[in-house]
């Protein structure tokens, strides 16, 4: 229940960051809403010398309209997220998910971007991030790149990210008027999900991304049941032949939770249901 | 060490703290706020859950360092017990059992007063939901659930009267 | 008692707000965790990760030296004053009972033993320091499982050549209280029924929301424990006989205490350990858990394989019930350890007319964290077996649960009833617990609906499971427990005190932790001696103001203490008399007693008993040959256990495609005699409910072959939260069974919730989807096991053993893995 000793750096400003994560590179955790990094500190499975948070740095908070995009900052809480009128308005597949992570008290601490980079498969943003096709905007030594969903999320806990550098904002292309939902499978409601699908639609259905959670060592995209549902009627038996190649080249885990076969038909069976609730069917 | 300053309970306190510490054991070990407690090591249970700057959140998942310059607000300032007065939702829990042991309690209550902050009038099932982050072992959450329901009524009955 | 009493009972039976609930609300508390002493030191704990192991070598130099450390001792470093775990119930004279060192020198038997103990300035300086504690092992096979454990290939205790335990049979035939049960069951081979099932009862963790912490203060004469423990008396017995520290040195106070559902019913280890390092240092120490360590360490509970015989004519009449367990005791016989399967013996009959039963227990050693008391203890296992074959018994016959059960129970007029399994169960009404819990669950409208679904083939099918349970509690007779080899008696105390002013304080033996004992026991006594129920004040858990008792568990603490305390309460009244009597210059025999008021028939002369009080404080004028005190204390020897019943109800939703399944409506029907108080009892019921509807879809401690905890943190050990639960419909019968054994018609409640409902809600799942052709689900009902349990058939989701029962054939009833 108490960590081992660190030291702990508040920048106001993300050079100051950077700077603070070049000096002690592997030695420093950083620090954004905490409320994956603390449980692990407290249990001692990991032990930084250094933690900086980035909770002074007012710069990485808030979500911000950029045309054809919303920018969201990486240090903005899933409450934010979930309550932003431009996140209902331009992805509401995000503010579904966001309404899903955990519960109500650690919405109000947990961050998109540090959950994001966190990166645990079976978190609830990843699958909805890549599904709506995000960027990852990353600061480092030598100025800001940006990466794509696709490329962002290499391994379990392991993102693009480089040890030197900061995840501060994620664009979102915007999806506006799209129908969204984000079907959690737990047997508990404070449980990490078993599988999730998150699923956002385009008409009834002209179009549809679909994002798998806990279903391989990342968040998946599931390609080849968007192809088929576009065009797709939003009905059970529309919906069917689609949602069964959900599970087409995925490798979950097996736990107390269930066997991957067993998931990899909760993955079928949800996105069937995910993309009919998307589309108001 | 650390050099913090922050208003709990209504009272400045300034400290110096190990950076590891978490607010949790801030509020117990250094300023004596042992209502609010402990059950778990995962951020699992919510008993320790109190406000900061008036929203809830679980104390064992924040450092004592971060609250620097900020508001917490713990079950032992929600109202002034000395002049013998209770918070509305104190009261509730009292009235409707939502109690046996109370060790959850203070966390159940705290989560409760910033439920019904966000969603005064809230249905059986909000109540359920947003109170998903407070596990209790005792009451089976039946009269926990009644207890913010009956809160919630009883604020909107003083509201329009 | 002997002055009358005709004031009508104000208090019992109203729903009292608690008395507790004002400190608890506000932050008030007093947590064994909250106490910090001058000086005190704090204890880290160095466990072992390894099942099974031999210690090599402690080195402590590293950890010594860290920051703030006072010491760090291993368990070499202690001789005889560090005493023992002790076994308080060895089940049978052969009993194989491996030694219990809270802190062993040589040889770890589960993970999670501790080898070595941290002493520092600071918990946080303790934990640290822990970390560099370098401790060598030699890993030993480790067993796990109780049916590894049965073929005593690996052994959990090398010494001891078995992991068996103990055998511990009951026969009806040789007690002489019904048949013989293998001519039954062959009987029925030829024209009746006999079910056969392996039923599995896992491993579950008590996970009391408030860890276990331990102080103590060896400063001044008497030596001081602060525990968050149910057994503060107990505990001060084990310590004297153990410690060698005389009884009279020893005071031992269990504060606000957060729950404990039989899991603070132990002497722990890491009490023992607190003790001898604050004798050794002369220095207030204190150890609080984290929830990791409590749901490694501290003790679990259940884990039984049951295996089952029930025979019965074609009309579902049962002629014999046969029942073989195994029980596993982890890797020590606890302090009730071997007994609480045991406790279960006389259970399996339930509600029913049995002829002839036969019940045997196998206990086994593992290298597994010990298991003992939780919620129920051992009634829980047997009322879910008995209730999950009387539903296989109906769909046999092919008649509604209900009715089977019917056929079965006894009826009303026939109480007292003595049963197969020799008790005599005093009062019951199976039929109007089952009427009122009928109508007011819509039963006849639900199996409507579940026909409907059916016959449409719903995705969702719904089930109804039904549960008519008893249970023997108020544990117990002095003399059963001697007969049963129990190491103490079953009695309690308590003492009333009136104060000058008037005010009255009551002691009880029982320590509550959230059992709101101050509430209920100052309603007794306000009835009872007439006084505002705001003046009694309710003192326990600590063995100084309370010193004689026997604490809380088993549903004790209403239907013993309180009938303590009711004589109690009524030789104070018989002391005030022969005040009374004096200062109205009246003759005994012309005094009435009503409302806290003697008074002398036929005139409006009068006195109180709290101007008695003050009179006697005074002791200016009284009686020759009267004590001058009020005061007294009763000690109450129950001459029966006492048998609550009722009716649950429970439907339950089955989501065929994913298995997941979601409660509609719980009803019970609970007949627990007299009420004090309604609203303490719904919220025993619930809590009692949520507890066993958990065994039934949500809770497993699950550990690997090499003996690892996995479901270690409350991220896999999955407890429920609001969001997964309902509101219960909780109702009473109109004229409940009142209990002819205790003055007040009281019967315990507080495990009722939990023995009953198990079996209720597996048997709603069950019910769901046995047109599918499932007739059994192994708990927790998890969706996956549903799932697989639907598709088992049609290929669509393939099992490694298929989840049928009979196990005529080989084939077992479990998942893969059962019974490890």
């Amino acid at each position: 229940m108490i960590p081992v000793e660190f030291d702990y750096l508040a920048p106001a400003s993300v050079e100051e960051a950077l700077a603070a994560l070049g000096e002690h590179g592997d030695d420093a955790k950083i620090l954004a809403g905490g409320q994956s990094l603390l449980p692990v500190l407290r249990m001692r499975l990991n032990a930084p010398e250094v933690v900086i948070d980035l909770g002074g740095i007012a710069s990485l908070r808030g979500i911000r309209d950029d045309g054809d995009a919303l920018v969201i900052g990486a240090m903005t809480t899933h409450h934010d997220v979930r309550d932003d009128s431009l996140v209902r308005e331009h992805a509401l597949l995000l503010s579904k998910a966001a309404a899903e992570v955990a519960d109500s008290q650690i919405r109000h601490r947990g961050t998109f971007g540090g959950a994001l980079a966190h990166a645990d498969p079976a978190g609830d943003l990843g699958a909805p991030a890549l599904a709506l096709g995000a960027q990852f905007v990353i600061a480092g030594p030598g100025g800001t790149r940006t990466v794509e969903a696709a490329d962002f999320f290499v391994d379990l806990f392991e993102t693009a990210i480089g040890d030197d550098e900061i995840l501060t904002e994620v664009r979102i292309p915007k999806h506006t008027g799209w129908g969204a939902h984000y079907e959690k499978f737990v047997r508990v409601a404070h449980q990490w999900p078993i599988v999730a699908v998150a699923a956002t639609v385009r008409g009834s259905i002209d179009e549809a991304r679909v994002g798998l959670t806990n279903m391989g060592s990342t968040p998946l995209r599931a390609t080849a049941t968007e192809q088929a549902l576009a065009g797709a009627s939003a009905t059970e038996d529309g919906v069917r032949a689609a949602a069964d190649l959900a599970s087409d080249g995925t490798n979950p885990p097996s736990d107390l939770n269930g066997a991957a076969d067993y998931r990899q038909h909760l993955a079928r069976v949800l996105t069937g249901r995910a993309v009919l609730k998307a589309a108001g069917a | 060490m650390t050099k913090i300053e922050l208003t709990v309970d209504g009272a400045s306190v300034s400290d110096d703290v190990e950076p590891r510490m978490l607010l949790v054991q801030y509020l117990r070990e250094k300023l004596g706020k042992t209502g609010t407690v402990i059950g778990c090591d995962t951020s699992n249970c919510g008993a320790c859950t109190v406000h900061l700057d008036g929203t809830s959140v679980k104390s064992c998942n924040v450092l004592a360092v971060q609250t620097n310059g900020r508001t917490v607000t713990t079950i032992e300032g929600l109202a002034d017990a000395a002049e013998g007065e209770l918070h509305p939702v104190q009261e509730s829990f009292r009235e409707c059992h939502g109690l046996q042991c109370g060790f959850c309690t203070p966390g159940m209550i705290m989560q409760a007063v910033d439920l019904l902050a966000e969603n005064p009038h809230p249905s059986e099932e909000e109540v359920r939901l947003g109170m998903e982050g407070n596990l209790c072992r005792c009451t089976g959450y039946h009269n926990i659930v009644k207890s913010v329901l009956h809160a919630a009524e009883q604020t909107s009955a003083g509201a329009t009267s | 008692m002997t002055a009358t009493q005709d004031r009508p009972a104000a208090e019992i039976g109203k729903d009292r707000r608690r008395k507790e609930d004002q400190r608890l609300i506000t932050g008030r508390t007093r947590w064994t965790d909250n106490i910090t002493l001058p000086g005190m030191l704090h204890l880290a704990m160095v466990r072992s990760p390894f099942a099974h192991a031999t210690i090599t070598s402690v080195d402590t130099e590293a950890a010594k030296a860290s920051k703030n450390v006072v010491t760090v001792l291993s368990g070499k470093d202690f001789g005889e004053e560090l005493g023992v775990c002790i076994n308080a119930w060895p089940i049978t004279p052969d009993q194989k009972t491996p030694g219990h060192s809270p802190m062993p020198a040589d040889r770890v038997a589960f993970a999670g033993e501790i080898v070595a103990v941290v002493v520092a300035r600071s918990a946080a300086a303790a934990r640290d320091a822990a970390e560099l504690v370098d401790v060598e092992y030699d890993e030993l096979p480790a067993v796990v499982g109780i049916k590894k454990a049965l073929e005593d290939e690996v052994l959990a205790h090398p010494d001891l050549g078995t992991n068996k335990s103990a055998l511990w049979v009951f026969d009806s035939q040789d007690a002489g209280t019904g048949g013989e049960v293998e001519a039954a069951i062959e009987e029925a081979r030829n024209g009746g029924i006999v079910i056969e099932r392996e039923y599995r009862q896992q491993r579950l963790i008590p996970a009391f929301m408030e860890p276990r912490s331990v102080v103590v203060d060896p400063t001044g004469e008497q030596l001081t424990m602060w525990s968050a423990t149910q057994i503060p008396h107990i505990l001060r017995f084990a310590l004297a006989a153990t410690t060698g520290v005389p009884e009279s040195k020893i005071r031992v106070i269990a504060p606000d205490v957060g729950g404990g559902f039989g899991g603070k019913l132990q002497a722990t280890p890491e009490e023992w350990i607190a003790w001898a390092v604050a004798r050794r240092l002369m220095k207030p120490v204190k150890y609080t858990e984290t929830r990791s360590e409590s749901l490694m360490a501290a003790h679990h509970g259940r884990d039984q394989v049951q295996t089952l015989t029930l025979a019965a004519d074609k009309d579902g009449k049962v002629t014999a019930l046969r029942v073989h367990l195994d029980a596993d005791l982890g890797a020590y016989v606890a302090i009730v350890g071997g007994g609480v399967p045991v406790l279960g013996a006389f259970m399996f009959n339930a509600i029913y007319k049995f002829p002839a039963y036969r019940f045997e227990c196998q206990t086994v050693l593992t290298n597994t964290t010990f298991t003992d008391a939780y919620r129920g203890a051992g009634r829980p296992e047997a009322t879910y077996a008995i209730e999950r074959l009387m539903d296989e018994l109906a769909a046999e016959v092919g008649v509604d649960p209900l009715e089977i059960r019917e056929r079965n129970w006894i009826t009303h007029e026939e109480f007292p009833f003595t049963t197969v399994a020799g008790l005599e169960y005093d009062t019951g009404n199976y039929e109007a617990a089952t009427a009122k819990a009928k109508e007011s669950f819509g039963y006849d409208e639900l199996r409507r609906e579940q026909a409907e679904r059916r016959e449409r083939g719903d995705r969702v099918q719904l089930g109804i499971g039904v549960s008519t349970f008893t249970e023997m509690c108020g544990l117990a007779p002095s003399r059963v427990l001697g007969s049963l080899d129990y190491g103490a008696g079953g009695w309690e105390n308590a003492s009333v005190r009136m104060t000058p002013l008037g005010k009255v304080e009551v002691v009880t033996g029982a320590s509550a932790h959230g059992q709101g004992h101050e509430t209920a026991f100052s309603q007794i006594v306000a009835d009872r001696l007439g006084v505002p129920f705001e003046d009694v004040e309710v003192l326990h858990g600590d063995t100084q103001v309370a010193p004689k008792g026997l604490d809380t568990y088993g549903s004790r603490s209403l239907v013993v203490g309180g009938e303590a305390l009711v004589k109690a309460v009524d030789k104070v009244i018989d002391k005030a008399k022969v005040l009374a009597a004096h200062l109205l210059e009246a003759n005994a025999d012309d005094l009435e007693y009503s409302g806290g008021r003697f008074t002398v028939r036929g005139t409006d002369q009068g006195m109180g008993i709290q101007e008695l009080s003050t009179a006697t404080f005074a002791g200016h004028d009284y009686p020759d040959g009267m004590e001058l005190s009020l005061d007294a204390d009763a000690t109450y020897d129950p001459v029966n256990f006492n048998y609550p019943h009722g009716t649950h109800l429970c439907a339950m939703e089955v989501d065929t495609e994913t298995g997941a399944v979601k409660m509609r409506k719980y009803t019970c029907c609970d007949d627990i005699g007299t009420i004090i108080n309604p609203l303490i009892v719904a919220g025993q019921v619930h809590g009692g409910l949520v507890q066993g509807i958990a065994q039934a879809l949500w809770e497993e401690a699950v550990h690997d072959e090499s003996g690892t905890l996995v479901s270690g943190s409350f991220v896999d050990y999955l407890l429920p939260t609001a969001a997964d639960t309902i509101s219960f419909d909780v109702v009473h019968t109109d004229e409940p069974s009142i209990c002819t054994t205790n003055s007040l018609g009281t019967k315990g409640v507080g495990e009722a919730g939990t023995i009953a409902s198990t079996p209720a809600v597996v048997n709603a799942v069950v019910d769901a989807v046995r047109h599918l052709g499932v007739n059994d689900i192994q708990m927790p009902c998890t969706p996956e096991r549903v799932w697989r349990a639907i598709h088992a058939h049609d290929g669509d989701a393939p099992t490694p053993q298929a989840a049928m029962p009979h196990f005529e054939e080989g084939a077992l009833n479990q998942d893969e893995g059962a019974g490890q």
